[in-house]
Parts: structure tokens; sequence; C-alpha cells
């Protein structure tokens, strides 16, 4: 037993269940207090938006500063499951839920019925699966709701409640990283055509509007429990660490096997160079879409855990001038390497929001931006490739495959 | 190896084009569901239209002051991105210096009254119009070397690196000028009120003279006219004409004529349509954004079409490298772009504080992005797309906060590009990408 | 039949056609880059098309395989109409290409430079590679025997894990042409293969040539400034100038074209005798 686990995936394993295991001791003994809880699922949290963004900018190459949109949409859409459900309310567990599994169904569908045409504009494609969407989400709130809603509710009502707590917020966390992955996937069709300065506007106008949606979510939009600009609150702290553990774990290797296979390969080959990935057969598009929205699920996700921290969501905390935090992270992780994310992502939260904030004086707040750029200056001007390079874990290497020089020579014999 | 061969046949898939239909009638009604959309926005601003005229046009005018605004900026980023392909996300806080520039000198020094201090009978007109351009000149200068300065330290040892580590600077640069303002001993990170440089007229029907507008006129059917002229005769084949034609004396007639006319006609002519009586009011403040405006537009066009150091703007926003074998200095070019147009961002900042009355250390991010968008609608690289971009990005904010959401008018704005891009990918003025395969 | 010249061995025209290209147009804005272009291939023929620079060679290429959209004209594969179709279709549909400036994924290794070629024929889904089970370890190990295997055909298996971008030249040529042939191709366009290449590179680049020919069974289109290449090696050959052919035929017919000596010589000094 102990020898199958000698590899980098045994260590990996090993690894985190040590560090599973003594965050939660510490925890339960009480000597990380509320503070210190906070700063390590706010860090996971902040890591898996990273990761979504390195996936996106760092491995396909489009630069994009829309993460803090899907976390928002993330947090917001996985907040509202919730919420509604405390208020004895199924209906978001079961839109979000069903609304979820109809879009994908309906999208098999279209991406069927369009491989029957050629010469589709990205217009049509955009509106195919916009209007996919809408259809899904109109049945599922107007025919699906009545029917199931009242199910649910008895279904779920007669499970004991610690155990319907977890499956309401499993699919809340779902729903949540689901939103955003259709929104990115709706948004994407279009966008990701533009090439990547563009690409990059275009996402930070993203952000932008999500944000004047929020802002707007009580007069705007129908959802007056979310109260606009003044926040929402009465959301259930459901967050624990053994979730927070899960969901990151499993960001993190959902990222690696995507990346490790050959789909992972077609997103490093688009950005190297767009041009000739589509010249060696690679449907360029899907290869930029899968990463776009994979990121943005990771975004979605990580924003359910931080609502159900936090109990509390304001459209501030949401600001496009935040969007900029997942990038400059990203970079000082090095643009690339998983590693280099997960570890700059904790240690950024716990020196900016943990350290700093508890030992310096408190003038510190408005100093805090004017050190920071500078020390983004100096690393760019000294180590743009960030601390850690292209440096990865054994586990999160690409491994750099043995020569074949048995079989290679017979072939090559034969071909003499 | 027979074996391998074989299978390179079957492995070839002619399926994937069998049975397949043109997308011709799909995209039709996708363009259709568009087109409807746009309809139905029309069908909205038409029904406002159609209710109060009068407040339609005032609101159109109001929106003519923020483009203008907006293309200052817009000019600025479209350059820098043409010469370096960088998005310099600091060019709104250059505009934030700018305003900051003229609030201090007006406020702390007294700058905008200066010739008053030589000469004390100077009649106070006079005194204005200088006091107000040598702010305007101070600030731009201020923000020119900052500009600079902003490219000589921080962009320029970055050239050579990947692209990123730029677009991550300027990030940085940005929020250390947003951010170093709003410590406590620099500017406080309140709202300030602003003291304007000169006092606040609005013109209505009866206070603007029948010269004003019979002026306007006069430059804009004269500019018109030699403007036709040179056309008929270029068509004839004179070079001297087709050369005449562009030149910036013509342009500007042109542009200030055609907009002063207009803006000052409607709001110095009052006229009554369907029980409605036109009573609409333009403040000097939006003449002299229109105008300062315009001016330099037409300056900075001189520059680039018309010198050598535009022409070498040209060359090294075409081929760095090519540009620099030619024996072109690629560094003090891009310096002299940053100049330029951080010189533009700083008017645009003390005519925006001018018109809105307020200072703040971010005041810049909104504008400049917004400024930045214009840009990419126009096609960005295209200094006549710059303005056009910023005027249909003045037009959208104004008529969406009005008619369609007040709430939401910086998402409209936003989205403005997205729909564009769709539309047109490169811009409305922009060049296709020449990628070589 | 169109896009042929005549007089050619007749058992290659008993062959079946593999691409006929007819009346392909192209305008971008007002400048005329292809006009009505017609070429037919036979399976298995090795054809070149020269011309002087600017000629229209590469948009020609580039219109076959669906960079550009032709403003007029067809192109059918296989007896199938590829107009219209993306170009990573057109690819998997068998029409392989270099480039004329190499462009290798030069950041990545010898090894995935090929896999990634393989990518259409990877026999996993995306929820294998999550899974990681086993039809994805299986799979994926035959994926790489078989670019390993390829990589060795080409003599490129000792750098496989190499940056691809850090090979000398000649060899990220060969790269590219094994990258092209990995997706299985059944035409190969090869757009200036000797560009930039030494007389003892060319000489292997020919040899090269003959051997991927005969080893997986191709047709060949090259385009070529090389006349040392062309005139060796090619069966037939279209001159294209000004984005119109102005003649077709063997090597040496071609050679003593008035025009085409004119094309590349100018008018002056056409004088060969």
């Amino acid at each position: 037993m102990l020898k199958r686990l000698k590899n980098p995936t045994g260590y990996f394993i090993l690894g985190g269940l040590a560090i599973f295991l003594v965050v939660q001791i510490l925890l339960s003994a009480g000597i990380l207090n509320n503070f210190w809880r906070g700063i390590i699922f706010w860090g996971a949290a902040i890591t898996m938006v990273t990761l979504g963004l390195n996936l996106i900018f760092g491995f396909n190459g489009q630069f994009s500063l829309g993460q803090y949109g899907f976390y928002a949409i993330g947090a917001y859409g996985a907040a509202d499951v919730t919420y509604r459900w405390v208020h004895e309310d199924p209906s978001g567990v079961v839109v979000v839920f069903f609304g979820l599994w109809l879009s994908l169904l309906l999208y098999a569908l279209v991406s069927v019925l369009l491989r029957r045409f050629y010469g589709i504009t990205v217009m049509t494609k955009f509106t195919a699966y916009l209007l996919a969407t809408i259809l899904a989400f109109w049945v599922a709130v107007k025919v699906l709701l009545p029917v199931l809603g009242p199910v649910t509710m008895t279904l779920l009502g007669a499970l004991p409640e610690a155990v319907s707590q977890q499956i309401v917020f499993f699919i809340a966390l779902l729903g949540g990283a689901g939103l955003a992955g259709i929104v990115s996937f709706i948004f994407g069709i279009p966008v990701l055509e533009l090439g990547s300065d563009y690409f990059g506007i275009a996402t930070l106008s993203f952000t932008i509007i999500i944000k004047v949606l929020l802002d707007n979510t009580d007069t705007l939009l129908p959802f007056p429990e979310m109260k606009g600009a003044r926040g929402m609150i009465g959301i259930p702290q459901w967050t624990t660490w053994p979730w927070v553990f899960g969901t990151f774990m499993l960001v993190v290797v959902v990222m690696r096997n995507l990346l490790h296979s050959s789909s992972g390969r077609t997103i490093l080959a688009v950005r190297e160079d767009e041009r000739a990935a589509e010249l060696v057969g690679i449907d360029v598009n899907w290869a930029k879409i899968l990463p776009f929205v994979m990121g943005s699920i990771f975004a979605g996700l990580a924003g359910g855990i931080r609502a159900h921290d936090m109990a509390f969501l304001h459209p501030q905390s949401f600001n496009f001038i935040q969007s900029f935090n997942p990038l400059i992270i990203v970079v000082f992780g090095g643009l690339g390497s998983m590693t280099g994310t997960i570890l700059t992502g904790f240690i950024w939260i716990f020196l900016l929001e943990g350290l700093l904030r508890l030992y310096l004086p408190s003038g510190f707040e408005t100093w805090r931006f004017v050190v920071y750029p500078l020390i983004l200056l100096l690393m760019m001007l000294l180590r743009s490739e960030g601390l850690f390079g292209e440096y990865e874990l054994p586990f999160l290497r690409r491994s750099a495959l043995p020569l074949r020089r048995k079989v290679a020579s017979e072939e090559s014999e034969e071909v003499a | 190896m027979g074996k391998s061969a074989r299978e390179l046949a079957r492995a070839a898939r002619v399926d994937i084009a069998l049975d397949r239909r043109d997308g011709v009638v799909l995209n039709r009604l996708a363009q259709g569901l568009f087109a409807l959309l746009g309809l139905g926005v029309m069908y909205v601003l038409a029904q406002a239209f159609a209710e109060s005229p009068a407040i339609f046009v005032q609101q159109m005018l109001n929106g003519l002051q923020l483009g203008f605004i907006y293309a200052l900026i817009a000019l600025g980023y479209t350059m820098i991105y043409g010469i370096v392909k960088l998005i310099n996300f600091a060019h709104g806080d250059v505009f934030m210096v700018g305003a900051f520039t003229s609030f201090y000198v007006i406020s702390g020094l007294d700058l905008h009254r200066w010739p008053a201090w030589l000469w004390a009978g100077l009649p106070e007109g006079v005194v204005i119009l200088i006091g107000t351009i040598t702010v305007i000149l101070l600030s731009m200068v201020v923000s020119a070397f900052l500009a600079m300065a902003m490219e000589r330290f921080a962009y320029r040892p970055l050239r050579n690196k990947p692209r990123i580590a730029a677009l991550i600077t300027a990030i940085g640069v940005s929020f250390f000028l947003e951010y170093f303002g709003a410590l406590p001993f620099v500017y406080s990170n309140n709202y300030i009120t602003y003291t304007r440089p000169f006092e606040v007229t609005v013109y209505t029907a009866g206070s603007i003279s029948p010269w004003a507008i019979g002026g306007a006129w006069g430059l804009f059917l004269l500019s018109l006219a030699g403007y036709l002229l040179l056309k008929w005769r270029s068509r004839q084949g004179d070079l001297r004409a087709q050369s005449w034609i562009r030149h910036p004396l013509l342009q500007l007639g042109l542009l200030l004529g055609g907009f002063f006319s207009v803006v000052l006609t409607l709001a110095g002519v009052q006229i009554e349509t369907g029980g409605e009586i036109w009573d609409l009011s333009a403040s000097n403040v939006t003449l002299v954004i229109m105008g300062s405006s315009i001016i330099l537009q037409v300056i900075l066009q001189y520059v680039v079409n018309r010198t050598k150091l535009g022409k070498a703007m040209r060359a090294a926003a075409y081929d760095k490298d090519a540009a620099r074998l030619m024996g072109i200095n690629v560094d003090r070019v891009i310096a002299a772009t940053f100049a330029l147009g951080g010189g533009l961002a700083g008017a645009g900042g003390v005519l925006y504080a001018t018109a809105f009355k307020q200072v703040h250390h971010l005041m810049g991010i909104i504008p400049g992005l917004k400024a930045f968008v214009a840009a990419v609608v126009g096609g960005i690289g295209s200094i006549p797309g710059a303005l056009v971009g910023s005027l249909i990005m003045g037009q959208t904010e104004v008529l969406a906060a009005g008619f369609i959401s007040t709430p939401m008018r910086d998402a409209i704005a936003f989205s403005l590009l997205i729909v564009v891009l769709l539309v047109w990918p490169q811009g409305i003025f922009g060049e296709p990408p020449g990628e070589k395969v | 039949m169109a896009g042929r010249p005549k007089g050619l061995a007749p058992e290659i025209e008993t062959r079946p056609v593999l691409l006929e290209v007819s009346k392909l147009t192209q305008f971008f804005g007002n400048l005329r880059a292809v006009y009505d272009f017609s070429l037919t291939l036979h399976a298995g023929e090795l054809v070149g098309l020269i011309g002087p620079n600017g000629a229209g060679k590469t948009t020609i290429f580039n219109l076959i395989t669906g960079v550009y959209y032709p403003t007029e004209g067809s192109i059918r594969f296989r007896d199938v109409e590829i107009v219209g179709l993306p170009s990573y279709e057109i690819i998997q549909m068998g029409i392989a290409r270099t480039f004329q400036n190499i462009r290798l994924f030069s950041d990545l290794t010898v090894l995935d430079n090929v896999l990634i070629a393989y990518h259409p024929h990877a026999g996993y889904s995306l929820l294998d590679s999550f899974r990681r089970n086993k039809r994805f370890q299986a799979k994926e190990a035959e994926m790489t025997a078989r670019a390993q295997d390829f990589l060795a055909i080409f003599g490129l298996d000792e750098r496989q894990n190499d940056i691809a971008g850090s090979l000398p030249y000649g060899l990220q040529r060969r790269l590219e042409i094994a990258r092209a042939l990995a997706t299985r191709p059944q035409l190969l366009i090869l757009d200036e293969p000797a560009a930039g290449m030494n007389p003892q590179e060319v000489e292997q680049l020919m040899e090269l040539i003959h051997f991927i020919r005969e080893r997986f069974h191709l047709t060949i289109l090259l385009v070529e400034h090389r006349m040392q290449l062309v005139m060796n090696i090619c069966e037939w050959m279209t001159v294209v100038d000004f984005g119109e052919i102005i003649a077709r035929g063997q090597p040496a017919e071609v050679q003593h074209n008035a025009q085409v000596v004119e094309a590349y010589l100018g008018r002056q000094t056409v004088d060969l005798k």
C-alpha cells in the first residue's frame, strides 16, 4: 500500500490529507480563530478564481479581466439558492438545478443542429445558444417549478436537516458555478473571436456591467432579496473546511487533468500560435471556449464558497478594480504555473488581508495601494516571469516522456 | 509500413462535409433578431423624441460635451496603442492629474487671472480668456511630462519583455497614481469642489448674438465651399488641390463651423412646434469644451499628418524595427507620442473638471475606460475614429441615461463595445488586421 | 480536363481526382490577388506552383485551406465542396500544410507539437480526461507511442523532449512537415519548404519529400522559388503571375516558355539562346 503511494500522485494525496487534517484539528481546537478561518477560506476562494484566470490567460493566452464578474455571478447565484431555501422557498434549488441540466441538453441539441450547416456566423451561433438558454430557464421557471417545487420541498424536508442542508448547499455551489459557466459560454462565443487585447477590454466591460446589474438587482432585476446596492444579507453561513478543501482540490485536480490531456495540449497550442493550431486541424473556437468556461466555473465555485462564508455580499466587493487582483496574483506567481498561482494566492491573502491588517497601524490602509504598485513595478522590472516561473509540483508537472528506442528502431529499420 | 498508409487513408474524414447545408438562412434569421432588437431601441428613442423633441435634442447637446471630452482622452489611447500596442491603463490617471493641476493653480495661485496682475485695467473677458488658456496649457504640459516620465521609467525598460509585463506595469502605475493621490498629504480621498476658471453662462434664445450664429454658419459654409471646390479641382487631376484638401485649416473650419453653427442655432433660436416651445440652452462650458477639443484635435492631425515627427510616428507604428533601420529614433518618437497623448488627456481633465465642478483621485478611471472603449469602437489606431467613437459614446451614454435606464448608463455604454465589435470587429475606422499566413 | 496541362503520362490520369480547384478568384478590396485559377490534382501527383513574388501563390494555398473565403470559384476535395468550411475541418478531411515562415508551437516540446496534430484522433472524451480512466490511459499511451514512432521516421526521436523553438532551422522545417503529416493528410501543401536553406539542406529536403510521398501515399502541391528543387522533383507545374495562370506543363516545357521567362526576368532580357 505504501509503495503504491511513492509517486507524485501519492505524495500529493498524502500532502493534501495532512494539510486537511492539520487545519481541521487547528480549527476544532480553536487555535485558529474566526479571523484566520476567514483568511484561509478567502485565500482558497481567491486562489480558485486565480487558477481559473491562469487557465484562461496563462495557459490559453486570452487576456481576461472578467474573473470577478463570474466570481460575482457564482456568489450571488449560490447565495440566492440557499437564501430562498432557508426562507422556505425551493424555487432556487429547482430552477438552478433543472435549468442547468436542461440548458446543457439544449446546448447539445443546438450544437448537433448547427453542425449540419456551414458558413454559420458568430452572431448566429451566439443567438442560437442564447435562445436555448432562455428557453431552458423559461421552462424551468414556468413548467418545472410549479410541478417539482412542492415535490422537492417534501423530499428534502423528509431528510434530517443536517443532510438536506448539505444537499442544498451542494446544489447551490453547483448552481453558482453552472451559472457562471453558462454566462461565460454565451459571452465567450462572440467575444473570444476578438483576439487578446479586445477580449481583455470586453471582459473588463463585462465585469463593469455585472457590477451595475448587481447594484440594481432589486429595481431592474427581479431579485428583491439581493437588495441591490445595499448588499445582500441573511445568507446562511454554511461553508466549512471540508467543503473549502473539497472544492479546492476538485479545482486543482480537474484543471491538472484537463491540462494533461489532449484537449489541454490544444489549449497550449492556441496560446502558442492560434493560426497554426487551426491549420493542424484543431477547432480553435472550442479550444478557447473550453478553458474560458472552465475558468469561469472555477470562479463561480469560489464565489459560492466565499458567499457562504461571509454571509454578506456587496456589489462593491466585485468592482472591476478588484478584478485586477487575480491578474496581479497570476503574474506574480508566474503565468502558466499552477503551483505559483496556488502559493501566491494564499500568500497574497495571508499577507495583505491577514498579517498586515493585524500588525500594522491603521494608517496603513491608505498606503497599501501606494506600496503594492511599486512592488509590482519592481517585480516586472526584475523578474517578469513571476516568482515561481514555470516551476510546478511533480504532481502538476507535465512530465517529459522517456524515449522509446526499442519500437522506434524497429520501425525505422522497416522504413530504411 | 503499408498498414499505416492504409490507416491514413481510412482516417481522413470526408463525412465532415457531407450533408451540410448553407447556413445563410440561419444567419439571416439571427441578423433579423438583432435588427429587431435594434429597432426596439430605436423605437424607445423615437418615442422619447416624439414626446418631447426639445428635451431629446437638449440631451444630445449634453452628450456632445461628454463626447468631446472622451475624444481628448481617446486620442491618447489610440495613439499609444497604435505605436506600442499597449493598453495604457494609466492614461485615465494622467487625465486626473491634469484636472488636479488646474485645480491647484486655480484655487491656490489664482493663475486663471494672471493677466489682471500685470495690467489692472484689462477687460474681464480678455483676462479670463488668456488665463483659461494658460491654465489649460499648463495642465497639458504637466500631464505631458507625467506621461513621458511614465514611459521613460515604467514602460521603456520593459520594451523587450513580453507584452503582458508592460500591461501589468500600466495597471501598477495606474494604481500608484490613484492611491498616491489619496494619501492624506496629497489630496485626500474626498470629492473636492473645483473652482472653474470662468463663470458659467447659459446661453438661450436671445442671449446669443445673431452675429455669432451667422459667423459660425459663415465659417462652416465657407470651408464647405472651399472643400467642394478643392474636391472638384482634385477630381480634375489638380495635385495641389489634392494636398490642400487635407489641410488642417480646412478641417478646422469644417469641424468648428459645423458643430458651432448647429449648436448655436439650436440654442439661440426659439421656435414652436406642435405646441412645444424649443427653448434649448448651451452653456459656455460646452462651447469651450467643443472648441478646444476640436482645435487640439486638428493640431494633432496636423502633427501626425504633416510633420516629420508625425511621419516618424506613423512609421514606428507600422514597423518599429524597419523605422529604426531608417534612422528614426524610435524611443524618442514613442516618448513624443506619450507626451502628445498625455497633453491631450490633461486638457481633457481640465475641461471635465470644469464641466462637472469636482475633482477626485479616482475620477480618471471610468472616463478613461469609456474613452478607451470609444477608441476601440472608432477603430483603434485611427485618429478620426477616436473622435467619431467618442461622439458615439457620449451620445449613447446620455441617451441611455435619459431615455432607457438611468442606473444602467454605464452598463449600456460598455455593452456598446461588445455590440459594435460584433458588427465591425475592427471598429468603425479600423483597418483589418493584415495577418500573414 | 480543366486545370491540367496536356501530354501527361496517361496512367496518372486514370487515378481518382483528389483536388479540383476551378475558377478561383479572390479580391482584397480592389486588389486582384487570384483570378480564374484552376487546378486538378490526381491522387499521387507531385505538382509545383511557381511564380514571382506576390503572384498570389500563398493566397491560393490560403484559399484551399479555408483561411480566406474566396470571392468566387469552387474547391472540391475528394468530390466534396470545401469552400465555406472552417480551416480545421478542411485539415481533418485530409489536407495538411506547412507555412512559409515556420510556425511551430515554439514553447512546447517536439513531441507535444506532433501530439497536438493528433488531437482529432485522440479517441477519448473530455470526461475521460477528467476521470483519467482506463480508456484515457490506453489512448494516451497509444497516441504517444505513435507520435514517437513518427518522430523516429523523421529522425527527431532523440529530441522529443526539446523545446521546438530551440531546434536548428533545418530540423524545425522537418518538424513542421512531421506535424503536418501527423494530421493524416492525403494532400500535403508545402509553402516554400526550402526557404532559407543551404544547398545541402535542400538536397536533404528533396530526399525527404520523395520519401514521405512514398511512405504516406501522398499527393503533394508545393510552392517554391528554388528552381533547382521544383525542376527536380515536380511532375508538372503551374506558373502564376498577378494571380493568373500564365503557363503549365512539365518542367522542361515551362522552363522555355517565353511568358514565364518574362515574368521572372522581365521583358527586356528574353534571349536565352
